[in-house]
Order: C-alpha cells, then structure tokens, then sequence
C-alpha cells in the first residue's frame, strides 16, 4: 500500500459531520446515491427562510441532481446530505423519482436496458 | 412541478484494484469533471439513530469518484468508481444496489488486483464484464489467457478497453448494458 493510496482514501473530518442534522444518522426516506432530487414549486417558494445547507440544496436542484451530486457540492457527507434530502422530501420542498426500498434493490428491467443501450450507442 | 420532466436515474459501478485506471475510465465519458463524494467509515454510525455527542470516535472516510452522462432527455447515467481498498467493501453493497452491473477493471501487469472484485460481483450476483485496460496502447495479455488467470466464467464477457479513450469506454459500457439484458432475459 502506497502513501497516495491512503491519501486517496482518508480523509480526516473537517467538521463534526452530524451537527447539521441534528445527530440524526438515518434518513427520513430512502434514497440510493443515484437518487434524483428536484426542487418542487414549494421548494422554491420557500427559499428565503431557508439555513445555509437546505437553501443550497433546494437552489442546487432546480436542475435534477442526485444525492451523490448533493454531497460534492455541498462538501458533506453522504449520509447528511440523505437526511437533509429527506427531511426536504417530506416536506415537500424537494421531490424524487426514487423513494421505495423494493424498487431501488432490483436491476433494472429489459425495457429500461435497451432504452441505456440505445442512449450509450448514441453518444 | 411535471414529474415526467425528471429523467430516471441509472448507475453502472466501475471496479479493481488500486491504480488502474478506474479514475481516468470514469473520466473518459463523464459529461461533468468527475465528482467526489464521502461516506463515514463506521458501519456503528448505520445502528443507531441518535449519536450522542461524546461518543469519542475519530472516524474516517471513504472517497468515491463519480461521473455523470447524459444519455437521453429521460435517462442519466452515474458511475461510480469503488473504493480501491479491500477495507472499504463495505461501501460495495451500496454501490450495486439497483445498478445496472459492473465493469471489472483489469491491469495485466498487475492481474491479482482485481480479485476482490472478481469475487465479490460473482457472490453478489451482479451483472458484469472483465476490461483489460490496454496502457499505452499495448495489450501484454490475450483476454482469453486474462479470462483463465482469473477463472471466470464462460458467460462472463472480458473485452479489451482503454481506459483514456471515450470510445472505447462506451464500447465497454454497452458491452455490459448487452450482457446484463442476457441475464435479464435468462432470469425471466
């Protein structure tokens, strides 16, 4: 093992990564890191009374991005950026495509596969 | 808001050992410069709703580099390349779920780098295809010698990739996009 492949790996925490939420570990709803979350008419209604995170997030998804995205851009981990999405969903403010724990653990199915086969042989 | 104006979220996971080419592959086809996202190390963080704010852990992270490519006005293509580390397999459970499968990066200087992975995506029964990633433009190895060193199995595609080429890289992609739909068709 290399020192850059250690570097890769480990970071050192900057801030305490669960102050923004709360404590809170676990989200409100599920959300795999492909998740895409979009800022609802609510979401953007409600802009101004927003903290730092939350007013970041809801501005940020007024193009769909996904939790993984989320986490990038704002420097927080993945599993804040989950709850803080989640808290978001459940009040509406933000809105996603994929919320339910049976969907996201399958594949794929054959119609959605050729739909990626046709789009990757397009590019 | 239109919800049919949010396209559907797809992910292909990008696999092997340490240092090859897993980065630069993701890099490749990427319609944004590649983006990091991190994940506490603890897996105790997942047990328990509330941490208390003495709980006195120094914990890490895990680091993984991801693309993002459109494919169409509905479809958006992630991926996400694995923690290269045998200690982060924890975060591959996460990374394999829903996806669509795997691509298997292979260094033949260096074949027993990707193993764990080899390994883990057989067990978990994710769809996925060995790429030897031919450095410099040269191939040390004949994908079928590649195919015999690592014992896998027949139905299991290895092609040839360079990981630097955005061509090659969608070749491989669809190489898996077309093997998955195999499995698929198999398993219904």
């Amino acid at each position: 093992m290399t020192e850059s492949d250690t570097d890769d790996n480990f970071r050192a925490f900057r801030v305490r990564p669960y102050l923004l939420t709360g404590g809170r570990t676990r989200a409100a709803v599920d959300l795999p890191l492909e998740a895409l979350v979009r800022t609802t008419e609510s979401g953007h209604a409600s802009l101004a009374n927003q903290s730092r995170e939350r007013h970041q997030i809801v501005s940020l998804c007024a193009s769909p991005q996904s939790v993984a995205e989320i986490s990038a851009h704002l420097s927080i981990h993945l599993q804040v950026a989950r709850v803080l999405v989640g808290d978001l969903v459940q009040e509406g403010l933000v809105a996603t495509h994929v919320a339910s724990t049976e969907k996201t653990t399958e594949r794929p199915d054959l119609r959605l596969l050729e739909q990626v086969l046709d789009g990757l042989q397009s590019l | 808001m239109n919800a049919s104006a949010t396209p559907i979220p797809v992910k292909i996971v990008v696999a092997g050992g340490f240092a090859v080419g897993k980065s630069t592959f993701v890099s490749s086809i990427s319609d944004i410069d590649p983006l990091t996202t991190e994940a506490a190390m603890t897996k105790a963080s997942e047990e328990v709703d509330h941490l208390g704010d003495a709980t006195g852990k120094t914990s890490t992270t895990v680091a993984m580099d991801f693309g993002r490519v459109a494919l169409s006005q509905e479809l958006v293509l992630y991926l996400f390349g694995t923690p290269g580390q045998d200690r982060f397999h924890f975060m591959w459970d996460e990374l394999v779920r829903g996806a669509i499968g795997a691509v298997v990066l292979v260094d033949t200087g260096r074949l027993e780098a990707c193993f764990p992975a080899v390994d883990y995506m057989e067990r978990a029964g994710v769809p996925f295809v060995v790429a030897v990633n031919a450095f410099d433009g040269v191939l040390r190895h004949h994908p079928e010698d590649v195919r015999e060193a690592l014992d896998v199995p027949a139905h299991v595609p290895v092609l040839v990739t360079d990981a630097r080429h955005r061509a090659a890289v969608r070749d491989t992609l669809v190489g898996l996009v077309r093997h998955a739909m195999t499995m698929a068709t198999a398993d219904a």
